[in-house]
């Protein structure tokens, strides 16, 4: 058992953290969960509400196949139990944004049960998380409380979407690993096109569950599967990205701890991040937590289907990119880090391969991971915003392997291609970037530097380093445009070393 | 000649089919006798402009020697039916104004068929009760009086409007609906037919839901015959409803009539309760009497749980009821009362929109299904369920269907329960248990009482054995040959 990662310093003595979260992903279909209608994000106001949807009297559900599939799909990515019986219940509440007056999930008996996942944290460790079991469920309408001081807006878009809520085991000791786990698992809901992971739209977002114990604690709770070794637990509510999942983590422990220490008790509530104030905020109390009178749906029958179904669909899994990235190690002869750079989202890996395809594959990645994602870091773009694409980007390695440009001409020729998004080719050609490969034309110029620089000459036979000055001047003469190798190898044959 | 109003469902069929009788006429009759019943209030809207346009189209079919298996005839539609811009209510305050864009697909198979639609009928407030008192508009009055009585009678419930319009000859048929009883407990207490059909049988897309487990919709005819009729036109597979059985219909009017001889018919000795009235035990026995003279062989026959069913029925029916009753919040449709703040507003919305048997169920409900009584009730109650539905399997085993009395009594006086819920529940003590177990479950008239009110006789077949159900009901039907009918005191 290694360490506990984070430790928090109290008057009292060490704290630990204890965190297992609560991610909704929505299902990338068309249509939602249990009705026709478009669950495409961006429309109108109440343009894609259905007669289901807005729950009118006698309206039933209908559940969309696709989102099964999706589930089921997931729930491999995780290389989870897949559950052949699983059953729809209804979680009832008030609430304008709900028009049933219930939330179809699934209590008792999830489709998935238990997985788990490698994360690979940013020192390069890893670390196994158990995931609990992921379900299905409807997600609720939107509520625009400040489009009018009184009034509040219902915008039912989003009423009956289908989301995947995917619940980790408390097995998260610090903020960074909880926003690593955050991201793993966006990375392969993305490499299996489950869901879209955008977690500013919305398509993705966390439930927080922290806890503190003191060193030691865990361990106990580890050996025996005890809850009662872990301190009382607070749900920070609807964290929208990998950052703000560190940050509730942290200010949500550093509140705990000071309550302990002062002698208190930590109360069982929902609560919300203030990510300007860097703070929780208590939702609700335990006591004022709703009563969901969860049941099982009788519009609905038992969700049953056969193993075939989930063999078939297992066979159309992707790679996903803990395969992959062993695979760009083993057969492409990456560095581990460059694999895990490059694998660790889809479009990355993506766009890596389509630019080693048929290329070295060390200089793709070394093309890729440094200079185009550097260039990215720095312009704050996306790769799906690169102004370079994978045929461009090919297309300028070829140019260095057929000796019409050099490697350090390359990067200035990228430059360009970064700023204006024109083909390498057609930037060689208009700048005049030609390299000189003409053995006669480097030979015209170095003859006439050792007939120059008789000095220089002299030096250079006693001190081969200096060879690097005339080197020097041939470039500067060709604009840096002759073959570097060429032009040493003339230089060493002519000044005879 | 037979006055148009007094003709069965499957007569007037013949008479449309050889142009002897127009759908017009067929259905001006039927309006102006709902006109000059309205005294009984059967009806929540009347729909005179749409039916004779309705009926216009059908004698253009039937011109043509088309038309489908109901081609004009005149039908009555419960209230808790959505049907397209005509005002469907559960007869709820709540949902006062409420005409939806969509038609359930029961009516719509119903308009397919050619049938012709009267108006919507009167029912206990969201299909909670057994005497029809329950609706906003107001009790429905039972054609039926006791002999030398002239004091009004419940017509029961919640069907209590359709069965009264059937009873009243004000239609040839009407649509129901059935969670405990509701179809065949008021067809019992007019002098009708009344069919529950196998649950899954009937789609239920557009029906307000009540105990969406238990719910299924059926007919109330005059005869066994015209019921079987419109059920074959009203069931069928409804991929917009999970729970409706991909199967295809039979014909069941074809199964009316044809012999039971050999059946072997079950008589559940623990329907013998205490305190059941002399002449419904008589009746029972004159029932087995007339199935033995058809040629069926009696078995006694024992379903244990029976005494649990209605307990278990009165947990699970309101649970699902407070669960799906929870979108009438005022937000999207029909009535908002505005109060203080959110809660304020759904408080008050509710309070002013639900009657008190509604409100009592959804706080059952509620309660049954909180934290803490979940286990104890809810789950309890389907266990019991479950072990109900194994009861009859067992007795299924042993024979093709079983013949009950509908109802413990005929019908009661207006108001005589009405301050009593328990005593009103034990209505459906001998049909809630069809419900919990999705079986078919049909009532006929078979006799009077001393009182010259109609008893039923209730024949319950295993599930999708509807065709052998609709045999021994006609056969029962046959010997019967209950032709009385009630004075017409209510007219003009």
């Amino acid at each position: 058992m290694p360490d506990c990662p984070y430790t928090l310093p109290g008057a009292t003595g060490d704290w630990e953290v204890v965190v297992g979260l609560e991610v909704h992903a929505q299902v990338a279909s068309k249509a939602k969960l249990f009705s026709g209608a478009s669950a495409e994000y961006g429309a109108a106001p109440n343009s894609h509400v259905s007669l289901v949807d807005a729950a009118m009297p006698g309206m039933l559900p209908v559940i969309n196949k696709f989102c099964v599939e999706q589930a089921i799909r997931t729930g491999l990515g995780l290389k989870a139990q897949i559950n052949l019986w699983s059953r729809f219940d209804r979680k009832n509440y008030f609430y304008p944004d709900l028009p049933q007056g219930y939330q179809i999930s699934q209590f008792k008996d999830p489709i998935v049960g238990e997985g788990e996942i490698v994360v690979e944290l940013d020192d390069g460790e890893t670390i196994t998380v158990g995931i609990e079991r992921l379900h299905l469920e409807q997600d609720a309408g939107k509520s625009i409380h400040d489009l009018d001081p009184k009034a509040t807006y219902v915008d039912l878009n989003r009423s009956g979407v289908a989301l995947m809520e995917i619940v980790s085991k408390p097995d998260l000791r610090s903020p960074q690993q909880a926003a690593a786990y955050v991201r793993k698992l966006r990375s392969i809901v993305r490499y299996l096109g489950t869901c879209d992971g955008n977690m500013a739209q919305g398509s993705m977002r966390a439930d927080v569950n922290v806890s503190v114990c003191r060193p030691g604690a865990y361990e106990k709770y580890k050996a025996k599967g005890d809850f009662s070794h872990l301190g009382t637990r607070c749900e920070i509510k609807n964290v929208n990205s990998q950052r703000f999942v560190a940050l509730a983590v942290e200010v949500e422990a550093r509140r705990q701890i000071a309550i302990l220490e002062d002698g208190g008790r930590i109360d069982q509530e929902t609560r919300l991040l203030d990510t300007v104030k860097g703070e929780t905020r208590s939702m609700r109390s335990k006591e004022e937590a709703h009563d969901y009178r969860y049941f099982p749906d009788p519009d609905l029958l038992p969700l049953e289907f056969e193993q075939a179904w989930v063999d078939e669909i297992k066979k159309t899994l992707p790679e996903l990119p803990d395969e992959k990235r062993k695979r760009f190690v083993a057969e492409l002869g990456l560095s581990d880090y460059d694999a895990g750079v490059l694998t660790a989202d889809k479009e990355r890996a993506d766009f890596f391969e389509a630019v080693a395809d048929g290329r070295d594959p060390k200089l793709a990645a070394n093309w890729v991971s440094q200079e185009l994602f550097g260039a990215l870091n720095k312009a704050d773009k996306d790769l799906s915003d690169s102004p370079v694409s994978t045929a461009q980007l090919g297309k300028l390695i070829d140019l260095i392997g057929d000796d019409t440009i050099s490697g350090k001409i390359a990067k200035d020729v990228f430059a360009k291609m970064f700023e204006t998004g024109d083909d390498p080719a057609a930037i060689v050609e208009r700048e005049g970037l030609t390299q000189i490969t003409d053995t006669g034309a480097i030979e015209a110029i170095i003859d006439a530097l050792i007939a120059d620089n008789p000095k220089q000459v002299e030096q250079v036979k006693e001190k081969p380093k200096a060879l690097g000055w005339f080197v020097g001047q041939v470039m500067q003469q060709t604009q840096g445009k002759a073959n570097p190798g060429a032009v040493n190898k003339l230089l060493k044959e002519k000044l005879g070393l | 000649m037979t006055a148009l109003t007094d003709l069965t469902l499957a007569a007037a069929k013949a008479k449309l089919t050889a142009k002897d009788i127009s759908a017009k006429e067929l259905t001006q009759a039927h309006l102006a006798a709902v006109a000059g019943a309205r005294s009984l209030n059967a009806f929540t809207t009347e729909t005179p402009d749409k039916a004779l346009a309705m009926a216009e189209a059908s004698d253009a079919r039937l011109a043509k020697g088309e038309g489908g298996l109901l081609e004009g005839v005149p039908l009555a539609i419960k209230d808790l039916f959505c049907t397209r811009d005509v005002e469907s209510t559960a007869c709820s305050n709540i949902l006062k104004g409420f005409k939806p864009r969509y038609e359930s697909t029961v009516t719509q198979n119903l308009w397919d068929a050619g049938a012709v639609m009267l108006g919507k009928t009167s029912m206990d407030e969201f299909a909670m009760g057994s005497s029809n008192e329950t609706a906003c508009g107001g009790p429905v009055t039972n054609p039926w009086r006791r002999q030398g009585s002239n004091s009004a009678l419940v017509p029961g419930g919640s069907s209590g409007g359709s069965a009264t319009a059937v009873a009243a000859r004000l239609a040839l048929g009407a649509t129901a609906t059935d969670t405990g009883g509701s179809i065949r407990q008021p067809a019992a207490f007019t002098g009708t037919v009344g069919v529950k059909p196998t649950y899954g049988r009937c789609s239920r897309w557009g029906i307000v839901a009540f105990a969406s487990s238990l719910d299924q919709a059926g007919p109330i005819a005059r005869t066994v015959e015209d019921a079987a009729l419109m059920l074959t036109a009203m069931a069928g597979h409804d991929p917009k409803d999970s729970t409706s059985l991909p199967l295809a219909t039979p014909d069941f009017a074809a199964a009316c009539g044809t012999s039971i001889k050999g059946l072997k018919i079950g008589v559940p000795r623990e329907y013998r309760v205490d305190g059941m009235p002399d002449e419904i035990e008589s009746l029972w026995r004159t029932g087995i009497a007339w199935a033995k003279d058809a040629g069926a062989e009696i078995v006694e026959v024992s379903l244990p749980l029976t005494k649990y069913a209605l307990p278990t029925y009165y947990i699970i029916a309101p649970a699902e009821a407070s669960s799906n009753l929870a979108r009438y919040d005022g937000m999207r449709f029909g009535v908002r009362v505005d109060g203080d703040g959110l809660t304020g507003t759904y408080e008050d919305t509710r309070a002013a929109g639900f009657g008190p048997e509604v409100q009592r169920r959804i706080l059952i409900g509620t309660y049954v299904l909180s934290a803490g009584y979940y286990d104890a009730y809810y789950l309890k109650a389907q266990k019991v369920r479950r072990k109900i539905r194994d009861d009859f399997d067992q007795a299924f085993t042993q024979v093709d269907a079983l013949l009950t009395p509908t109802t413990p009594t005929a019908a009661f006086a207006a108001g005589e329960k009405s301050d009593d819920p328990l005593a009103m529940y034990l209505n459906d003590s001998f049909t809630v248990t069809a419900n919990l177990a999705g079986l078919p479950g049909i009532s006929i008239p078979a006799a009077l009482d001393g009182d010259g009110l109609p008893l039923g006789l209730q024949v319950i077949a295993p599930a999708l054995a509807e065709e052998r159900m609709f045999a021994v009901a006609s056969a029962l039907e046959k010997a019967a040959a209950f032709d009385a009918r009630p004075d017409v005191w209510w007219a003009g």
